[in-house]
Parts: structure tokens; C-alpha cells; sequence
């Protein structure tokens, strides 16, 4: 009886029913987690989609659907993000004095650690990682990226990451330890349960998925553009994700390393950043902001791209400093890797390095100063259309003034001393990351949205989510600036009444209501717009757009573009417009990938591996290694992924659009 | 039914752009790679003296070891090379002979490795015995497992020119299959100067 209990305890890892939730809060949550997959198991069934899911998302190769699948998952997220967000700040405005509030202080450790992973991983880079599939194909007038199936793989192994962090909440729990866990807490003997093993793995896959993705849209970007699009005619949208990506391609193997180690240390007793045994945790703290501060470039910049077309074509003028901008992304790529120490000025470094590292900060507001005046320069005298899209740029340029001079304060050294793990920090990079990063995908949402629908988001309800959210986020921000200053930590779980603190708190929390106002207005607008579809059609062109992607039919088709565009100068399409160019050259045999389930098999090998890695299970890590890698070879040998589309073939499908118009 | 089939040269064009754009990527992806060794050289040499009461490199390693080993690797950089030289003259039985004795130099590398980390565990210095230990056996046996996977790659090439020739695609991957071996040479270059070498100098 005892023997067999062991050898299954061996068969199973560390793994048992212990492991599953107990406590009410956790088990609400994990009900409703399970719910959302059986919800839609019991849709598809029932509507006989289950073929349809796998033919048309599941195993497709197109760029298109990719970046709807991302956007949906980082929207899916957002939401459990969103839940985090309500609990910690209602922890925060009851949980004074005696009272204690909702959550144990382990439990609120978790919940901040999970939102930051996960609004940061699977937000906002599934967020951008879907714009930049949507979009960056279509804006350089290429019929998809250079290489489709890498592409598909690293959307599953995004996937199978954020799948990963949900199966924590199920089985075991999260890290506790913060968004980026520091050693030597995050080490084993201060955290040994698996929640920091599960957002090592989660991360780990997922940020494979992004260096894939990274090293795709590169090469996609200086391969695959149109004949005559010289790099400095290309939209400023696809010139930003090309920086983006290239900090991408040599940020994220930097985390790679990081995580592994980490993990060897709690897997394999090594000593990496132990605090015995000769580690060395501040190397830890080094490695991780060496990726970790380009990560913040690397989900801004293609946020500034998104301005800069918007601002453009919603000022009715060309971009300001069209090559001002383009240096200014590149100063900023650069001077991103040479930043990393600001975020840990009390380490202890000499004086000299502390000063080396203040004033690159420092210098790095020069280029983003540069953008932010050459918007507004084009906003100078242009024919203003102040649309939702422009709404959420002119609160962007409001927002990130202010974090941004807040963050240069913080570059002073001394000063950072006193700003160290405060609120006053917490609020900065909110305000630079949510006016920044997630303002700017809102916006591109909005802008972007006709274009694969054939019909705009509804203007009024976009307006009503726009205010919510501007009112709602400075209520919630602007007192951690105060409460900073007063001395208040983060992941601050419970603090004495005495200090005065809770009304500000609750002001915060407040703040929070009217941002869950926002995003139930947003759902509103999508609801509104799809209902009233068929009044709102947009065409191909509704927002007087300068850059291919407006050039093509709404929704574009498989292979984007039938007849390659010409291209001689910047803003492409609004030069063919005010030419009058139509082309007749006769359509042509177009050859797109095949479609196949090997992405989304080599993903489910990686979850496997991961899972069995938090879990110690390891035949089911050699299992999941196995199934990976016979799928890469399995693919490899496939000498014939594309299938060809004949000329008669598009020259249907184009004429249906036509007819689509007429009618 | 000409509109089924492209152009025979657009079609050359098109195969030819394709190749470019496959090896521009993976140059892409060996300079990824070259970030991820240097973090890991970046940690070796924080962490190299802090032995924490266990050996130190002059201790372990034997130089005379670690040149057999560099130089069986280097041989298989150079017979990789022959393999590549006799698939651009489209000779399939001496690309898959060269492959081979490749594949075995390879192999024979990485047993002198793995026989070095059991020797040195069966001392009772594994990894769990210091920082430097940790460090050493990670970036060492990081790079081995990047041989590795080179080494079922080589299988797999194999196969592959066996069953379907030296076509367009097999050179383009021999190519780089190629470029991959003869990064991780450069890596190991690194690893015998920073690890050994400079481990053995430092008593």
C-alpha cells in the first residue's frame, strides 16, 4: 500500500489533489476560468463548429487571423488582469488599522504578481503582437510574412504560456514573489511551493513565441516589402515595429537565460542567485532589467507607430519630421539597452555608474520629446477630425508628459533613493504603460478595426469608453504620485490607520469603477456596432487613409493583395489617390502556406514540458520534448507547404468584392 | 490552364528571393543565439570565483583534454565543410559520407564532454557545489546541447538528401546546417579561452 503510493507519488511528481484550490476566493475564480472553455466547447458543439474552428483558426497559416487570435486571448486576459486590478485595490481602501480586508497576504502577493505577468505578457504583448500581424504585411504591400509557420508556431507558444498561468490558478497557485521575481525570494527556500516555477515556464514558452515572432516580422520587414517602398517610404507604424522587433530579437534570449537559470537553481539545486553556496542575486536583478527595460520599448514603440499614422491621417496632413521620427526610434532602441541600472539605483553601485545610468535616462526623453513634438507639429494647422482614435492620443500626450517627467525625477539617483519600490514609482509606469502602451492599442483598435470587419466601432460608445477610462485611470493613478511621496510601498497588503493613508486609497479604488465603466462601454461599442453592421458600412477607405492597407478591400483578402501596388513615394496610397492610378495588369497565380496543425502541435509539446517542469513529472517532460521536435521534424520534411491560388481563382474573388460595392 | 502554373524564370526569382529570405532569418536567429551565450559567458565570469570552498578550474580541468576535445570539434567543422563543398557539386554519396564522419566527430565531442561531467560529478563536484560549478556546467553544457541538436539535425539532413536528393531545398538547408556548426565552433573557441584557459591560468 505505502510502496505503491510512492511510486505513484513518483509518477506523478509533486503533483496530488491537495494541490487544487481550496479557499472560496480562489475556487470563485477557478469556476469561472473553467467556464469560459466549457462555454465555448458547448457553443461549437452545438452549432457544429468544431470543424470549422480547427479548418479556419486552429491550423491557419494567414497573418490575418493570427493577429485576431492574439488580440482575442490578450483581450480574454485583459479581463483577468482587470479582476486582479478590483481585488488588490479593494484590499488597498478596506485593509487599515484593524481591519484586515478580503485577501490573506500571501494570496495578495499572488494577485499582484499575476496581474503584472500578466498584463505586461499577455496583454499588452499579445495586444501588439496581433496589430503588428494585422497590419505590417498590409502597410508594406506584401502578401504575408516571410515565414508564415514560424509565425503560427510562436502565436501557440504565446498560447500555450498564457494557458499555463490559468492552469496555475487550478492546480498549485502563482508566484507570490512580484512580477519579475527577485531572488533570493524567489529561490526555493523562501518559495517553495511551485508558484514561481509556473511563471518561469509560462514566460519562458511564452517569450520563445515572441523571439520567434520577432525574428519573423524582421525579416518580413526587410524582405517583403513592395517593390519601390525604399526603407525611408515605409509607414512609420511598420518603421517603429521594425525597432520593436529587433529589441525584441536581442532582449528576449537575455530573459530566456534568466528564467533558465532561475529554474535550475529551484529544480536542480544549482547556485545561480542563491543566497549561499556562491550566487550572486543582484546578478539576477542585472539580467533580468538587461530584457527587462527594452521590454518597455519594445511594447511602446509600435504604440508610437500607431500614433504616428493616426495623428497623421486624422490631421488630414503628411507625418512632421518624417525622418526626425524614424532616428528618434532608432536613438531610443539604442539607448533602451544602456538604461537597465535606473531600475535598481539603490543596489549600491559606485557613484559613477549610478551617474552613467541617470543620465542616459535622461538623455532618452530627448528622442520621445522629438515624437511628441513632431505630432503635435502635425497637428498644427491640420484639418482636426477628432475622432475616438484622436481622443485616446491627445490623453496619451496629456499622460505621459506627466509619468514621463515623473520618470525623470526618478533617473536623479538621490532622489531615487527615496522613490525606490514606492507607490510614487507604481504610478509612474502606469502612466507611461497604460497611456502609452494600452491607449495606443485602443486607438489602433478603433482605427484599424473597418479594415477587417467592413464596418466602424460606434462613435458615441467609443466616446463614453474613452472618458470613463481618462477620468477613471487619473483617479486611480495621480494619489499613488501622493501616497509615494507620503511613503507608501508597494504590494503594500495592509498598513497602519494612523498614517492617514486610506482616504487617497480609496480615491484609487474609485478610480477602478470607472475604468470597469470603460471596458463594459467598450464591450457596449463592440455589441452596438455589430448589431447596427449593416447602417455603419465602412468600405475600404473610411477614414481618408494614407498607407496601403486602406489601398485593399475590407476584409482583405487570403493573400492581401491581388495586384502588387506601385509605390515612389511615402504615404503610398494617398499619392495613388490623388493620381488616379488604376492598375489593369492582368491578376496573376498567388501561392500561399498550406494550412497545418504543427504550430499548435509543437506548442502543446512545450505546455506539456512546462507543466511537467513545474510538476517534476519527468517522463512527461521527456514526452512533451518528444512531441515537439518530432513535429519540427515532421515539418521539415513536408517538401511542399504552399498551395497555389490560380489567376481565374482571384480574379473571382476580387470581382465578388466589386459586386459586394454595387450592391 | 496556364494561369495554374507561374513562369518558369518568375519562379526561379521567387525560389531564389525565398532562399535569401530563409537565410537572412537565420542569421537572425544565430545572432539571438549569440546573445543568449554571451549572457551566460556575462554570468561564468561574475560567478567564476566564487567556489565556495569547492574547486576552482585550475583544480578540475586538464588542458590536454580540453584541446583533444576542441580539436575534435574543429575536424568536424572541416569535414562539415567537405560535406557542403561535395553537395554544391550535387555528389549525394560523398555529402552523405562527409555528413557521417561529421555526425561521428560530433558525437565523439560530445561524449568527451558528458565523460568530463561525470568524472568531475562522480568527484563529487556537481553543479550543486558552488556558483562557479553552476555556472560552468550550464554554459558548457548549454553549448552541448546545442551540438545536440545539431547532431539529430545531421540525421534528419541525412535522410532527407537520401530520399529526395540535393535539390534547391536540401543545399539551403545543408547551408545552414553548416552555418549553425560552425557557430557553435566560434562558441566553443570562446568557451576553451574564458573557461579553461583562463580557468587554469587563475590557481
Amino acid at each position: 500500500m505505502n510502496h505503491s503510493f510512492i511510486y505513484f507519488g513518483g509518477l506523478l511528481g509533486k503533483l496530488s489533489l491537495k494541490q487544487l484550490p481550496h479557499d472560496p476566493l480562489t475556487i470563485i475564480g477557478a469556476v469561472m476560468l473553467i467556464m469560459v472553455p466549457i462555454t465555448a466547447a458547448i457553443v461549437l458543439t452545438l452549432t457544429k463548429r468544431w470543424k470549422w474552428l480547427y479548418r479556419e483558426w486552429l491550423t491557419t497559416q494567414d497573418h490575418k487571423k493570427i493577429g485576431m487570435m492574439y488580440i482575442i486571448v490578450a483581450i480574454l486576459m485583459g479581463l483577468r488582469g482587470l479582476a486582479d486590478v478590483v481585488m488588490i485595490r479593494t484590499q488597498q481602501a478596506v485593509a487599515s488599522g484593524h481591519a484586515h480586508g478580503i485577501l490573506s497576504a500571501s494570496h495578495f502577493q499572488q494577485i499582484v504578481s499575476a496581474h503584472g505577468t500578466i498584463m505586461i505578457f499577455f496583454v499588452a504583448m499579445g495586444l501588439m503582437f496581433g496589430l503588428i500581424n494585422l497590419i505590417v504585411p498590409l502597410q508594406i504591400g506584401s502578401r504575408d510574412v516571410a515565414f508564415p509557420f514560424l509565425n503560427a508556431t510562436g502565436f501557440w507558444l504565446f498560447f500555450a504560456g498564457m494557458a499555463l498561468v490559468n492552469v496555475s490558478l487550478l492546480i498549485g497557485d502563482f508566484s507570490a514573489t512580484g512580477w519579475l521575481a527577485y531572488p533570493p525570494l524567489s529561490e526555493l527556500k523562501y518559495s517553495p511551493t511551485v508558484g514561481v516555477d509556473y511563471w518561469i515556464w509560462s514566460l519562458e514558452i511564452a517569450g520563445i513565441g515572441s523571439l520567434l515572432a520577432g525574428i519573423n516580422f524582421i525579416v518580413t520587414i526587410l524582405k517583403n516589402r513592395v517593390r519601390g517602398m525604399k526603407l525611408m517610404l515605409m509607414p512609420l507604424f511598420s518603421w517603429s515595429v521594425l525597432g520593436s522587433m529587433f529589441l525584441v530579437a536581442f532582449a528576449f534570449p537575455i530573459l530566456t537565460v534568466t528564467l533558465t537559470l532561475l529554474a535550475l537553481d529551484r529544480s536542480f539545486g544549482m547556485h545561480f542567485f542563491t543566497a549561499g553556496g556562491g550566487g550572486n542575486m543582484m546578478m539576477y536583478v542585472n539580467l533580468i532589467w538587461a530584457w527587462g527595460h527594452p521590454e518597455v520599448y519594445i511594447l511602446v514603440l509600435p504604440a508610437f507607430g500607431v500614433y504616428s499614422e493616426i495623428v497623421a491621417t486624422f490631421s488630414r496632413k503628411r507625418l512632421f519630421g518624417y525622418s526626425s521620427m524614424v532616428y528618434a526610434i532608432w536613438a531610443i532602441v539604442i539607448l533602451s539597452f544602456i538604461v537597465w541600472l535606473h531600475h535598481f539605483f539603490t543596489m549600491g553601485a559606485a557613484p559613477d555608474v549610478n551617474a552613467f545610468f541617470g543620465i542616459m535616462t535622461m538623455i532618452i526623453a530627448v528622442p520621445t520629446g522629438v515624437k511628441l513634438f513632431n505630432w503635435l507639429f502635425t497637428m498644427y494647422r491640420g484639418k482636426l477630425n477628432l475622432k475616438t482614435p484622436m481622443l485616446w492620443f491627445i490623453a496619451f500626450v496629456v499622460v505621459f508628459t506627466i509619468g514621463g517627467m515623473a520618470g525623470v525625477l526618478m533617473a536623479v539617483p538621490p532622489l531615487d533613493f527615496q522613490f525606490h519600490n514606492s507607490l510614487f514609482l507604481v504610478a509612474h509606469f502606469h502612466m507611461m504603460i497604460v497611456s502609452g502602451v494600452l491607449f495606443g492599442y485602443f486607438a489602433a483598435i478603433t482605427y484599424w478595426f473597418p479594415k477587417f470587419f467592413n464596418f466602424k466601432l460606434n462613435e458615441r460608445f467609443g466616446r463614453y469608453a474613452f472618458w470613463s477610462w481618462l477620468i477613471g485611470f487619473l483617479l486611480a493613478f495621480v494619489p499613488l504620485y501622493i501616497l509615494g511621496f507620503m511613503g507608501a510601498t508597494r504590494r503594500l497588503d495592509h498598513y497602519s490607520a494612523s498614517l492617514g493613508w486610506q482616504p487617497l486609497f480609496i480615491v484609487a479604488g474609485i478610480g477602478v469603477v470607472f475604468i470597469i465603466a470603460g471596458v463594459l462601454f467598450q464591450f457596449a461599442q463592440l455589441a452596438v456596432s455589430i448589431w447596427q453592421r449593416n447602417t455603419n458600412r465602412s468600405g475600404s477607405d473610411p477614414w481618408g487613409g494614407r498607407t496601403l492597407e486602406w489601398s485593399l478591400p475590407s476584409p482583405p483578402p487570403i493573400y492581401n493583395f491581388a495586384r502588387l501596388p506601385l509605390v515612389s513615394t511615402r504615404d503610398a496610397f494617398y499619392a495613388a489617390k490623388r493620381a488616379k492610378v488604376v492598375s489593369t495588369q492582368p491578376y496573376e497565380a498567388i501561392e500561399i502556406p498550406r494550412n497545418t496543425p504543427l504550430g499548435l502541435i509543437i506548442a502543446s509539446g512545450a505546455f506539456l514540458f512546462g507543466f511537467a517542469f513545474v510538476w517534476h513529472i519527468w517522463w512527461l517532460v521527456i514526452v512533451g520534448l518528444v512531441i515537439s521536435i518530432v513535429a519540427i521534424i515532421y515539418r521539415s520534411l513536408d517538401p511542399h507547404p504552399t498551395i497555389t491560388i490560380s489567376a481565374s481563382e482571384v480574379e473571382r474573388i476580387e470581382r465578388s468584392y466589386k459586386t459586394e460595392v454595387a450592391a | 490552364m496556364t494561369d495554374m502554373t507561374l513562369t518558369k524564370s518568375k519562379r526561379q526569382t521567387e525560389q531564389l528571393e525565398q532562399t535569401n529570405t530563409a537565410v537572412l532569418g537565420f542569421w537572425l536567429y544565430l545572432m539571438t543565439d549569440c546573445v543568449l551565450f554571451a549572457s551566460l559567458f556575462a554570468t561564468f565570469v561574475v560567478l567564476r570565483h566564487n567556489t565556495f570552498g569547492g574547486p576552482s578550474g585550475a583544480q578540475l580541468f586538464s588542458l590536454p583534454y580540453v584541446l583533444l576535445e576542441t580539436l575534435v570539434l574543429l575536424s568536424s567543422s572541416f569535414t562539415n565543410g567537405l560535406a557542403l563543398l561535395s553537395a554544391q557539386r550535387k555528389q549525394v554519396r560523398p555529402t552523405l559520407i562527409w555528413l557521417g564522419v561529421t555526425f561521428m566527430l560530433g558525437a565523439t565531442f560530445l561524449g568527451l564532454e558528458l565523460s568530463e561531467f561525470h568524472k568531475f560529478v562522480a568527484m563529487g563536484d556537481s553543479w550543486r557545489r558552488s556558483g562557479f560549478l553552476s555556472a560552468y556546467y550550464t554554459l558548457v553544457g548549454t553549448h552541448g546541447a546545442h551540438i545536440s541538436v545539431g547532431l539529430i539535425w545531421m540525421v534528419v539532413m541525412a535522410l532527407y538528401i537520401y530520399k529526395h536528393g540535393l535539390g534547391r531545398l536540401s543545399l539551403k538547408r545543408l547551408r545552414m546546417l553548416s552555418l549553425f556548426w560552425h557557430f557553435l565552433d566560434v562558441v566553443w573557441i570562446f568557451i576553451f579561452t574564458i573557461v579553461y584557459l583562463f580557468g587554469a591560468l587563475h590557481a
